[in-house]
């Protein structure tokens, strides 16, 4: 139904845009004042006031019409007010299952009567939107019409509304940080209501599993957050180690070796890696390099787990070889020609030139690449999801399976989205570290880099 | 001898540079110039071959499943009793069995069950839809296909080594035996798998296919760019010609930045809490996928949107202002047209990257087993990185080869997106 509103609205704007315009025309044509504005203009304005009045009032229909529709289908439940929130979330949802025809067993008569009267909001709630739409578009087209004359700046009216647009639209990202920052710290603060924060910042043990028990006492030191930490850095550093000197190394091949044919080809192919999508990865993880890394463990006589740190370590370094190698790149090729040919002047060869003077003066623009590919690492999340482990260990025995933020993260809200247990809310506090981390990691990047690029 | 006693020599005596010393200095210069250029292209052949690797065992697992073992059974409905006013009610279980049996008569019982066991389960479903579909069928013999089992398809495929113990496979000595006798009696093939993109998701290999995913992708894609094309222009045309300079526009620059290296799963736990949580929308939907994605995608877009503007020269502003054009109309008429092309192609890219996306699908529930594809974007789906994931996930033989099979599909797409925004930027763009 929305979708029919929407097309409705998008129709209704188009044609008294063409409504509009004509009747500008008719009224300029033989007019004897000077007029303001093109017919456009007129029509457009016209179409501005039928839809964006209207589209608004959809909108604001379509986020909040479902919250109040349950907030009211609980309200008349019987015996709701002595309920807690878990318990209204959970006859709620079995009112929408109902309602959606995913009968398991039969209703109770309470359920049936809470189910007849969602139907009777949602489709009350559906009604009135579109009679409240149609209403908006009615007398903004009315209004829309009737101020179109000579005199009429429509030209001024057309280009506030687009100003106003553009504002709004780059108010869009703060309200995104805001969102993210709001949300993980509400729920965060939920969650240390539960567990303090002390235990898990510092605790050792992670074990977030065992709270899902009745009789389990959350904060008995299994919401230890180092632990997961410590496998996220382990994963990491080993894609650091795959990842750095292969970069770094071929894009001083590209920069300063190669010749441009090979590059035009090789960089485009680099880049790839960069595109693939990291699920496919993950897949690829665990069909082919676990075993590999696995047959290897076998051969040196260590036992290695079928999800090793080795294996998510290697495969996300691969994928963020592009990164370091591109920051590199720019590194290099943005250090002044003068230093490179004065060192070919002393008689250095290319290698000791790229030693003694490329790289230390590109060090700064490196140091921030290899930066923001970590806060990468430490962000990426399918391929340590479905190649990593879910077991918190401190080891840094790379045959050994430890678990990440991420994984954490993903495994504690996969098929859970009640907002009141405990193990629900760690994933927001995780969230809250891993946002806070990779935010350091890319300020201290982009400083790196900005600082550098002022030197020269 | 230390270089700085080196230069002393050679600045006390005049150098021999064809001294035995020197010359063998020089190598060592060269070896090490020629060692680091090795390196080099170690590390490239490194980052190379992995590539080659993994687009070679995906397609070497995958092209498998874009086949499918059949068997093509011939039934005759005008004995059956079908009713045609209500087609669906019939015994179609017992008419596909009596046809199945006909095939290979004179089974013992338990023989029978194997043999019954080799076929997909739900081949009655699908004689019954084909029948649903053209009625005309029930007045004489016709042709059905009906698929085989997944342990079955691999051993059509060879995925299942028959020198392997009975005990290790799936597929027991008496089925190959009646295996091979349906190849004899030549009803046996391996068309081509539309059901691999025509069906929706299912428990059984067989069967599962990507019409789910693909249209789940299809509605988040079209949301996401609904959403974060418009804004996301609008608020790089505000950001670069528009905005004052103050502490506000500072931040949001800032702010632009850092968001777009904002981790995805966290984005994945903003959709959680606020669309789903906070504003009640509805769990696995496209409208919420496409909502996250575009909050992702608008960063990238804004910041690739600007760079274009700054590209075009300000003399285009600047005749477009002198002839007596307003500052909207030098940007909208002539500005932003000029950099269309790179925006756009920046914007293919961003929703390539979108379109590949999956955590954050995956915590606002795009993960659910749903067995027919959504009808827009309210309904519960899955989009294809999701769908990947939850065959990588199944332990079914047959849904590995699958999931490359998806893989595959992933990135032709991926291909075919990065293909338009390449043919566009060197078609269109402009050298200034």
């Amino acid at each position: 139904m929305s979708g029919y509103l929407l097309i409705t609205l998008a129709l209704a704007a188009l044609v008294m845009t063409f409504v509009g315009s004509a009747r500008a025309r008719a009224t300029q044509n033989g007019a004897s004042e000077k007029t303001h504005s093109r017919p456009i203009y007129h029509g457009l304005n016209a179409a501005i006031w039928t839809g964006v009045p209207a589209f608004i009032f959809f909108l604001l229909w379509l986020v909040g019409q479902s919250s109040v529709i349950n907030q009211l289908v609980i309200a008349s439940f019987p015996g709701s007010e002595s309920l807690d929130a878990t318990a209204k979330s959970l006859i709620l949802s079995e009112v929408r299952q109902v309602a959606a025809g995913n009968i398991f067993k039969e209703p109770t008569p309470e359920i049936q009567a809470a189910v007849a009267h969602l139907k009777s909001l949602q489709q009350l709630s559906s009604v009135a939107i579109i009679a409240v739409v149609a209403a908006a578009m009615a007398i903004g087209a009315f209004l829309g019409y009737r101020v179109i004359g000579n005199r009429f700046r429509a030209r001024h009216s057309v280009e506030r509304s687009v100003t106003y647009f553009m504002m709004f639209s780059s108010l869009v990202a703060i309200v995104t940080t805001l969102g993210i920052i709001s949300s993980l710290v509400f729920e965060a603060i939920q969650f240390f209501s539960k567990v303090p924060v002390t235990e898990f910042l510092f605790g050792l043990r992670w074990e977030p599993q065992i709270a899902i028990r009745a009789d389990q006492v959350a904060g008995q030191g299994a919401f230890g957050v180092i632990p997961v930490l410590f496998g996220t850095f382990v994963i990491s550093g080993i894609a650091m180690i795959v990842a750095v000197p292969t970069g770094i190394l071929s894009a001083i091949y590209l920069t300063e070796y190669s010749d441009k044919r090979f590059r035009a080809v090789v960089k485009p192919l680099l880049e790839i890696l960069a595109g693939v999508p990291t699920v496919v990865y993950g897949f690829f993880a665990v069909l082919t390099v676990a075993p590999a890394v696995r047959s290897l463990g076998l051969s040196l006589g260590i036992d290695a787990s079928p999800n090793s740190a080795l294996a998510a370590g290697a495969v996300m370094g691969v994928m963020i070889i592009p990164f370091i190698s591109s920051l590199s790149d720019d590194a290099l090729a943005s250090v002044p020609r003068a230093m490179r040919e004065g060192s070919y002047a002393l008689g250095a060869t290319k290698g000791e030139t790229i030693r003694k003077v490329l790289l230390p003066a590109a060090l700064p623009g490196i140091v921030g690449g290899v930066l923001l590919a970590l806060s990468r690492a430490v962000g990426e999340t399918m391929i340590v999801v479905m190649a990593a482990g879910l077991i918190a260990k401190m080891t840094v025995n790379p045959f050994d399976a430890v678990t990440t933020v991420t994984v954490q993260i993903v495994t504690l809200l996969i098929g859970d989205s009640e907002f009141d247990n405990p193990k629900t809310l760690a994933a927001f506090a995780l969230g809250l570290i891993l946002f806070i981390v990779t935010l350091i990691l890319n300020l201290i990047a982009l400083r790196t880099v900005r600082k550098y690029r002022e030197k020269y | 001898m230390s270089s700085a006693a080196v230069t002393e020599t050679m600045r006390n005596a005049g150098v021999n540079w064809h001294s035995d010393e020197m010359k063998a200095r020089r190598k060592a210069r060269y070896a090490a110039d020629r060692r680091l250029q090795i390196y080099g292209m170690i590390a490239i052949a490194f980052a190379l071959g992995f590539l080659a690797i993994l687009v070679g065992s995906l397609t070497f697992t995958g092209y498998k499943a874009f086949t499918q073992t059949v068997a093509t059974v011939e039934i005759d409905l005008s004995q059956a009793k079908v009713d045609p006013a209500n087609i669906g009610e019939a015994d179609w279980r017992g008419i596909v069995r009596n046809a199945l049996r006909a095939q290979l008569p004179d089974l013992s019982r338990s023989d029978e069950r194997k043999f019954f066991e080799m076929f997909t389960s739900s081949g009655q479903f699908l004689v019954r839809d084909a029948v649903v579909a053209d009625p005309g069928r029930l007045k004489g013999v016709s042709s059905f296909t009906i698929p085989m089992a997944d342990p079955v398809d691999q051993l059509a495929k060879g995925e299942i080594r028959r020198d392997v113990p009975e005990s290790q496979r799936r597929v027991n000595d008496t089925q190959i035996g009646l295996y091979d006798q349906l190849v004899q009696k030549g009803i046996i093939s391996t068309p081509f798998n539309w059901g691999l993109f025509f069906n929706a998701d299912s428990r059984f290999p067989e069967l599962a296919g990507l019409a789910g995913a693909i249209s789940g992708s299809f509605w988040s894609l079209l949301v996401c760019f609904a959403i974060s094309f418009p804004i996301g222009i609008a608020a790089a045309i505000y950001l670069e010609e528009f905005a004052p300079k103050n502490r506000l526009t500072d931040l949001i620059e800032v702010n632009i930045n850092n968001l777009a290296a904002v981790p995805s799963v966290v984005f994945g736990l903003l959709g959680l809490a606020v669309f789903l949580g906070w504003l009640g929308l509805p769990r696995s939907a496209p409208l919420v996928g496409g909502f996250v994605l575009a909050l992702m995608t608008l960063p990238t877009l804004i910041i690739v949107t600007r760079v274009s503007l700054k590209s075009v020269p300000s003399s285009i502003r600047e005749a477009a202002l002198g002839i007596g054009a307003s500052k909207h109309e030098a940007i909208f008429h002539h500005i932003l047209p000029l950099a269309m092309p790179t925006v756009m192609t920046g914007s293919i890219i961003s929703l390539a990257r979108a379109l590949g996306e999956t955590a954050p699908l995956l915590l606002i529930g795009m993960n659910a087993f749903i067995t027919s594809p959504p009808d827009g974007v309210f309904a519960a789906s899955t989009a294809l990185p999701t769908q990947i994931y939850i065959w990588a996930d199944s332990p079914e033989r047959g849904f590995v080869s699958r999931t490359s099979a998806a893989i595959l599909v992933l990135l032709a797409f991926l291909v075919l997106m990065n293909g338009i925004a390449i043919f566009l930027r060197q078609r269109f763009e402009r050298r200034w």
